[in-house]
């Protein structure tokens, strides 16, 4: 199904159809085409949830190109300028202000950036939801793992470029999470730094990880995951597979060309998507103050910590993980533990093909078990994320504490849950709800 | 189950909803009340510039207050003599350390810096109570305190329009002592003015944001009935 | 699915449409960007117009002001220097300053509002080196014997007279270009607008 044999474009004898055939016999043109869109089949069940995908390539592409243009005007400076403001935070202030239209373009981004992460989370539950993870589709998500690993970084390197006080003090705490790393911790913190506090040469290096560095792997991770999909083909809400009953000329009998089919439907999901977005970027540019955080219109100052200091809100429910680790196990101190278990909560995700040993794949035929455990993990997630944005509490530390046993026994539970549960019996073919 | 879940969301929200520390009055202005802006950027300049920046603004910007190049230039340039410059501070912000501790911070975008998680509108009412509420303290070395924002290093600036407040010590209210030459509604609205003004300041085509949202989610809305009349007739093929 | 292979009209009525609004929707999409490339406020503010005093421009001198980032050149010709520039006729390649390389007030026989005080752009209208300057006659400076006095590129050799006419079989195409100006009085000119408090 993926770009396979194809036969090569014959001209009609037109100079358009020359052209083509040219460009065919030397270019994979046709197959390209057809292997990824107009004969690559995918289920005709795909239900709301099955926009996301499409969208997050949408958000990539807007976060790129805004991205080139905020560059032509942004200067990564901690240097103070002659009214005694850093040069980067000024030059952001400069692209709202004095470039035309510079202002629509940075509200895209910083509303891109929330936006890439919405439509993401909603993929990934999506996967949650069919099993879209499951064989034979592991590689498919190993590289949606790293690409939304490489996004955390491209979005958290991004983050310190406008230069204000949550910028500052936001790298400031994440970098000294790697201090916690024993032995090589304190050196390596260095390293990632270039000085022994967040300045000028973090600042460099973090622009050149945010513009060149990490989109070339995002984007060649994203082009990978593409790939795989195309060679397993997609999964779909009954968690059938369409490839165990084709027709005679061995298309599958539940699925559709990819174009037309979804490229009109995709539309429709990007202007509604669009509406969503617009309405945030002209209304709300500040998404209350979760988009852009307010003590970030303060440049940054490193005498001067924020009272209260949250990360944005993609990365709380992670942040609220590491503030609930305060034992130290095993002789090693709580803040390592913390480091650990911030990590672990995102890179577990990885693990997911091989957790889960439910028969079925899709959640329409798991059994009650894997809703609730479903359910919980989401709530959990929520208030985790919710718990990130407040200021450190007693109370808030034992609900995260007992939010963060819930996460991962979600996951280091599955292998016996998700055996457990009742399922029902599987449809040979799709349904259409 | 479904109780423990529940418990569980709301736990949270229990436990932190907690008021914030000082009571904000709301700002009653409004950005689109282009002559109450005229009348804040004249008190912006006349009171606010000789020691604070406004280092990210255009004078050429207060034009679209509806305001033509020669009134800006006569009436709101003290500093500065081409319509282009920024509106820069005449002190320099080392020397004002000395004298304040701390150099006066940049006002440009104020009114945005002092937003709160979830309400990013929170700055305008922190400016508008902030300058109304200083009042008289002979342990600070200006000899004025802010019941907003404790042992401020700014003294009370318009205290010749609103006159002198003291601190009840019982109530703990603020009660006028000596009356300044505005009557305290006078007062209130000059500083709504003032707000204002900030607040336009901080983002200055906010307006133009508005309105061209609602062209765009217009044009959006169209979009959609047309590809959704596209999607239907591709997909009544599909069953 | 059309399976005839042909298309119905109202499903290509409906692609039609749909192109057409998306198409409106691409072009409204890229003004913000392509805005973004034209000078910003602050380019705008540093190319506003520039008010140069020549009280103190003796006969012969010439001054050098900038605007927008290019040297303008204020020169008080003598009436020497001004005597050059009609037997320079034949020799110069726009005599009359045909080419609009300066506003309708300076299309005159000295390109100037005022015969004596020459302003222009000093930027060679070949490839954009600044000449300089050459006002000896002969060949004092390097010049033939038949130089009477004006400005060389030294990028690509094209030289001008008196009034920034470029000499016949020159590199540069045109005459120098004159900006845009204003006498605000007797001895105070601003560069760059040519209506006072416009």
């Amino acid at each position: 199904m993926a770009a396979g044999n194809f036969e090569k474009y014959k001209s009609d004898g037109s100079i358009g159809g020359n052209v083509l055939e040219w460009v065919d016999a030397r270019f994979p043109a046709t197959s390209l085409w057809k292997g990824h869109l107009s004969e690559y089949y995918a289920p005709k069940n795909f239900n709301f949830w099955y926009f996301f995908g499409s969208l997050a390539l949408l958000v990539l592409v807007i976060q790129i190109v805004t991205g080139i243009f905020l560059v032509m005007h942004y200067k990564p400076d901690a240097a103070v300028n002659a009214n005694g403001v850093p040069i980067a935070f000024a030059s952001v202030e400069y692209i709202m202000r004095d470039v035309p239209g510079g202002w629509l373009i940075r509200y895209m981004h910083s509303t891109g950036a929330s936006a890439f992460f919405i439509v993401v989370y909603l993929h990934m539950f999506r996967g949650l939801l069919y099993g879209s993870y499951r064989k034979p589709r592991e590689l498919t998500w190993l590289f949606g793992v790293g690409i939304f690993l490489v996004l955390m970084g491209e979005a958290f390197f991004g983050y310190l470029l406008p230069w204000g006080q949550m910028s500052f003090w936001g790298a400031q705490v994440i970098v000294n999470l790697f201090s916690a790393i024993p032995v090589i911790g304190p050196d390596l913190s260095i390293i990632i730094r270039g000085d022994f506090v967040v300045g000028d040469a973090t600042l460099n290096r973090f622009f050149s990880f945010h513009v060149i560095a990490f989109p070339l792997v995002l984007l060649g991770l994203v082009a990978a995951h593409v790939l795989a999909l195309h060679e397993t083909g997609s999964n779909n809400p009954d968690g059938v597979e369409i490839k165990a009953n084709k027709d005679e000329n061995g298309i599958p009998l539940d699925g559709i060309p990819f174009h037309p089919y979804y490229t009109v439907k995709d539309i429709v999901g990007v202007v509604v998507f669009l509406m969503v977005f617009s309405a945030v970027m002209f209304f709300a540019p500040e998404g209350g103050g979760y988009f852009l955080e307010t003590p970030n219109f303060y440049p940054a100052d490193p005498l001067k910590t924020p009272p209260h200091i949250a990360p944005v809100w993609y990365f709380t429910p992670y942040y609220s993980i590491l503030r609930a680790m305060v034992w130290n196990f095993f002789g090693l101190p709580a803040k390592l533990w913390g480091v650990v278990g911030m990590g672990a909560s995102v890179v577990i995700f990885a693990a997911l093909p091989w957790l889960d040993r439910s028969p079925v794949k899709s959640i329409r035929y798991r059994g009650p078990i894997t809703k609730v455990m479903l359910t919980i993990f989401v709530i959990c997630f929520f208030i985790l994320g919710y718990l990130g944005t407040l200021s450190p509490s007693p109370m808030g530390e034992l609900v995260s504490q007992i939010c963060t046993v819930f996460y991962f026994g979600f996951f280091l539970g599955m292998p016996w849950w998700s055996r457990m549960d009742k399922f029902k019996p599987v449809p040979d073919r799709v349904t259409m709800k | 189950m479904k109780k423990f879940l529940i418990a569980l969301l709301f736990a949270p929200v229990l436990a932190f909803a907690s008021g914030a520390a000082v009571h904000l009055d709301k700002w009653p202005g409004s950005v689109s009340d282009k002559a109450a802006l005229q009348n804040g950027a004249k008190l912006f300049v006349n009171y606010c510039l000789n020691c604070h920046g406004a280092s990210y603004m255009r004078y050429k910007n207060l034009m679209d207050l509806g305001l033509t190049e020669t009134q800006v230039k006569d009436n709101l340039m003290f500093t500065a003599d081409k319509i282009g410059e920024l509106m820069r501070v005449a002190a320099r912000s080392d020397e004002q350390k000395l004298w304040f501790g701390a150099a006066p911070p940049d006002l440009t975008i104020i009114a945005r810096a002092r937003g709160e998680a979830g309400n990013a509108g929170a700055g305008a009412d922190w400016l508008y109570t902030y300058l109304r509420s200083f009042y008289r303290d002979v342990n600070r070395p200006t000899g004025w305190n802010n019941v907003v924002f404790e042992n401020v290093g700014m003294p009370h600036i318009l205290y010749g329009l609103q006159g002198e407040q003291v601190r009840n010590h019982e109530t703990h209210k603020l009660e006028l002592a000596v009356p300044g030459s505005m009557a305290p509604a006078e007062f209130d609205k000059a500083v709504s003015d003032l707000v204002g003004f900030m607040v336009w300041m901080a983002e200055p085509q906010q307006e133009f944001r508005r309105t061209l949202g609602v062209f765009v989610l217009a044009f959006l809305a169209l979009l959609f009935v047309v590809s959704y009349a596209l999607k239907k007739e591709y997909w009544k093929d599909i069953h | 699915m059309s399976k005839q292979g042909k298309m119905d009209c109202g499903r290509r009525r409906l692609i039609v449409a749909t192109a057409a609004v998306g198409g409106v929707g691409a072009v409204g999409a890229l003004v913000p960007f392509v805005s973004s490339l034209l000078p910003s406020e602050r380019a705008k503010a540093a190319g506003a117009p520039v008010e140069v005093d020549i009280s103190k421009l003796e006969p012969g001198q010439m001054m050098t002001v900038e605007w927008r980032g290019k040297p303008v050149w204020i020169i008080n010709r003598t009436k020497d220097m001004l005597d050059t520039l009609p037997k320079l006729a034949d020799a110069v390649a726009d005599p009359k300053s045909e080419k609009d390389q300066q506003p309708a007030y300076a299309k005159n026989d000295t390109r100037s509002i005022k015969p004596e005080i020459m302003v222009v752009i000093g930027i060679c209208t070949h490839l954009g080196c600044s000449p300089s300057q050459k006002f000896k006659k002969g060949s004092e400076e390097g010049m033939g014997g038949e130089w009477l006095g004006g400005f060389l590129c030294p990028c690509h050799g094209s030289t001008f007279d008196f009034a920034g006419r470029v000499f016949k079989a020159k590199p540069a195409p045109t005459n120098l270009e004159v900006p845009p100006h204003v006498y605000l009085s007797d001895t105070r000119i601003l560069v760059g607008e040519d209506k006072k408090g416009a």
